[in-house]
């Protein structure tokens, strides 16, 4: 049987649109997490399909390939009982030279509430946000943020450690090209987390530390006092030109195996936001053992994208 | 014999050091006298009085896409434009389709130019055939054609060899290769300054050193070959340093000249926060020290001009996606009361400083009898009302093209009117 909706209650939410994780407080992203926390607890009850965003359409936007962002908007908007337009730009009028935002007005004349849009290029979702009436989520816009997937990460690590406070995260990796290494970034410096870049040096940008995070480059040297790592993907198709000398010498430094993974505390946290390059970024053994919680971000990610799609309709039926 | 009497307005003329109130009289297109004898009648009068009278600016580089792309602009609008942000001269960059590569079509521009019947046109000649970078267009061809300089407009003329022959024929001619200072390379895919905001927004960055690394191969290669280069937009705090301590150091003055556009005084990198396609320019808008340091450049003379670098681009181009969209904004319809809040109001300039960078220095680089108002020059005069306050709206433009970052900006000051060969052009 479906639920009821919640009441109205009033979520202390007061945006149109998710661009990125940069412009919000502390309090609202505790608002999303606590939302997400609720919606985990309705499910692991078994209310699992909520009538919350009924009659509403949800577009999934998607510029870039995706897998798992992309499925995972569109169950999460179908939990909602939302109605759901999946587009991918392969195959679409993109291809005929149809511009980004015509393509994007287009779909929303279909009576589009809310736009989750997916593109390589930073910015997009904001240049669509000035254009569309409806509300927009960035699912990733090039190298700049990657909101829902910064939430995921510090939902699951709240979801194991309680707090975020005090904790050390290490972010590793291709900095340089992370859209989520961004939205980490951001997050967990607001929740009070201590954040430590590290990777080579040509794939951490100069002026980072002005972010107030650490910088390393040597990820065995950290590895002892941090308790998260996340490993981010090598953007090989966003590095125009070599950043470094080859992906052995990479593995060697910054992946994560077995052996490295003596040198970390015991009760350390393996996150990664996918698709991992196995063998690049973390050994098999790593994945799939006891420090990883790889899929649980993929399951957290379903209440977030929830959390944020109802956060966001909750507003617009408010007349925000 | 047809008169025009410029009353009661303050007359500033930096080629004769002239900074009072007087009357300036026009006759068959020539400056006649300034203070002429009280008693002078003229066929018309215009009451300058609360005006500035100067000599008609110029525009050093101003894209006006014709031939090729006349979606954006034309010869008639770019000129119209032109005469409406208070110029009576532009150069205009041979980045067309074709390319400005011959006597014909510098000819043709001229003729445009002439037909429109706005403002003075000079083309800009290419540096190579086509622009492809490999051999020397007909520099002495497009000198007969009526080219004043040779650039390869947006496009850095990269390869040393190249920029070294240039230089040297050119010189030939007293002629100066205009360069766009950037290491193409270093700021390839690049969409904004390189710095903690194109960290912030995942934006790829254009380093400051592209810029000062091609800045000091001009320098070097002006005092090798004894050519003229003169270094377009500069934004770097360290390229205006090296043009400093290059006119320090030798006796080659003149030899390296420079320009910086309005755009770059009024905004910093941190606008791309907005991630609007009208505050991608190229250069790219830097950061505060690195503004600080052009204003800088400007009051002690590092900085002989400024510009609009006027770029149209229709609403079409700009409104995709901030890495696909091509750089550039308009300039000429803006360009005064950017300077005004930018570096009169501030102090940072008196109104003879200001008028020298629109009038005097860009005639002497371009080599052109202009930017005087001695008698005997031609009737080229610009008078502003500095104080009129007005809102910028893109859709009263008199370009083809909107792409302005300033739309809605509360200003002050603008030109009133505008003569050109002794006609008035232009009428606030």
């Amino acid at each position: 049987m479906m639920a009821q909706p919640a009441p109205a209650a009033r979520t202390g939410w007061s945006r149109k649109h998710l661009l990125g994780l940069e412009e919000l407080s502390a309090d609202e992203i505790t608002t999303i997490l606590d939302q997400a926390a609720e919606f985990n607890r309705l499910a692991s009850k078994g209310e699992k399909k909520l009538g919350l965003m009924s009659g509403s359409v949800v577009a999934n936007l998607f510029f870039e390939p995706s897998t798992r962002t992309r499925t995972s908007f569109s169950l999460a908007a179908k939990r909602l009982s939302a109605d759901t337009i999946d587009f991918t730009a392969a195959g679409s009028s993109v291809s005929k030279g149809e511009s980004f935002i015509d393509t994007a007005r287009n779909i929303e004349a279909m009576g589009v509430s809310h736009v989750v849009v997916r593109h390589s290029s930073a910015g997009a979702p904001h240049l669509l946000s000035r254009h569309l009436k409806a509300g927009v989520l960035n699912a990733g816009d090039g190298t700049h943020e990657h909101p829902t997937q910064g939430l995921l990460d510090i939902f699951t690590i709240r979801e194991h450690r309680g707090t975020l406070s005090g904790l050390t995260v290490a972010l590793v990796g291709d900095i340089l090209h992370s859209r989520v290494a961004r939205s980490n970034i951001w997050g967990l410096k607001k929740l009070g987390a201590r954040v430590i870049v590290c990777g080579p040096s040509t794939l951490i940008p100069p002026d980072i530390t002005k972010l107030g995070v650490e910088v390393s480059y040597d990820f065995d040297e950290i590895l002892g006092q941090v308790d998260i790592v996340n490993l981010l993907r090598i953007q090989f198709e966003r590095q125009r030109s070599a950043f470094f000398p080859s992906i052995r010498e990479y593995a060697h430094f910054y992946g994560m195996n077995g052996e490295r993974l003596k040198l970390a505390k015991k009760d350390v946290l393996i996150l990664a936001p996918g698709p991992i390059n196995r063998g690049v970024e973390l050994t098999p053994d790593v994945a799939d053992g006891n420090n990883s919680v790889i899929l649980d971000q993929v399951t957290n990610g379903l209440v977030i994208r929830m959390a944020c799609l109802y956060l966001l309709e909750q507003h617009r039926r408010t007349g925000g | 014999m047809s008169t025009l009497l410029l009353r009661g307005g303050r007359v500033i003329d930096p080629s004769q050091d002239l900074d009072r109130t007087a009357n300036v009289l026009l006759a068959d297109g020539k400056i006649a006298a300034i203070d002429p004898p009280g008693s002078t009648t003229a066929d018309q009068e215009i009451d300058a009085s609360g005006r500035i009278v100067c000599p008609g600016w110029i525009d050093l580089h101003v894209a006006h896409r014709e031939p090729g792309n006349d979606d954006d602009e034309t010869t008639a609008s770019a000129t119209h434009a032109a005469v409406a942000g208070g110029f009576t001269s532009i150069a205009c960059f041979p980045d067309t389709a074709p390319v400005v590569d011959n006597r014909a079509s510098a000819e043709f521009i001229k003729l445009q130019a002439a037909r429109a019947g706005h403002c003075n046109v000079f083309p800009l000649g290419a540096v190579t055939k086509n622009h492809a970078g490999q051999e020397l267009a007909e520099i002495g061809q497009l000198v007969d054609g009526g080219a004043v300089a040779f650039t390869g407009a947006k496009n850095p003329v990269a390869n040393c060899e190249i920029m070294r022959r240039a230089l040297e024929y050119a010189r030939m001619f007293d002629r100066p290769i205009f360069n766009h200072p950037q290491v193409p390379e270093l700021v390839a895919g690049g969409v904004m300054h390189e710095g903690h905001w194109s960290m912030v927004l995942g934006l790829r960055g254009m380093p400051a050193a592209a810029e000062e690394i091609m800045v000091s191969r001009d320098i070097a290669l002006a005092e090798m070959t004894g050519g003229r280069v003169h270094l377009m937009c500069l934004s770097t705090k360290n390229a205006v340093d090296l043009v400093r301590r290059h006119r320090q150091r030798t006796d080659q003055k003149g030899r390296v000249t420079c320009d910086v556009t309005a755009h770059h005084l009024a905004l910093t990198d941190e606008s791309l926060r907005s991630f609007d396609s009208n505050v991608k320019v190229d250069p790219p808008l830097r950061s505060q020290d690195h503004l600080d340091a052009l204003i800088a450049g400007l009051k002690d003379g590092t900085i002989d001009a400024i510009c609009s670098d006027h770029q149209p681009h229709s609403d079409e181009k700009k409104a995709l996606e901030l890495d696909q969209t091509p750089f550039g904004i308009v300039g000429l319809e803006t360009l005064l009361p950017l300077c005004i809040r930018t570096l009169i109001e501030p102090g940072h300039l008196t109104w003879p400083q200001l008028i020298r960078c629109l009038t005097l220095s860009p005639a002497n680089i371009l080599g052109i009898e202009k930017g005087t108002l001695n008698a005997g020059a031609d009737a080229d005069v610009t008078i502003i009302d500095p104080d009129v306050r007005w809102t910028i709206d893109p859709a009263r433009f008199r370009s083809r093209s909107r792409n302005t970052p300033f739309a809605g900006w509360e200003v002050r000051g603008r030109a009133s009117h505008v003569i050109v060969g002794g006609k008035v052009r232009f009428t606030a």
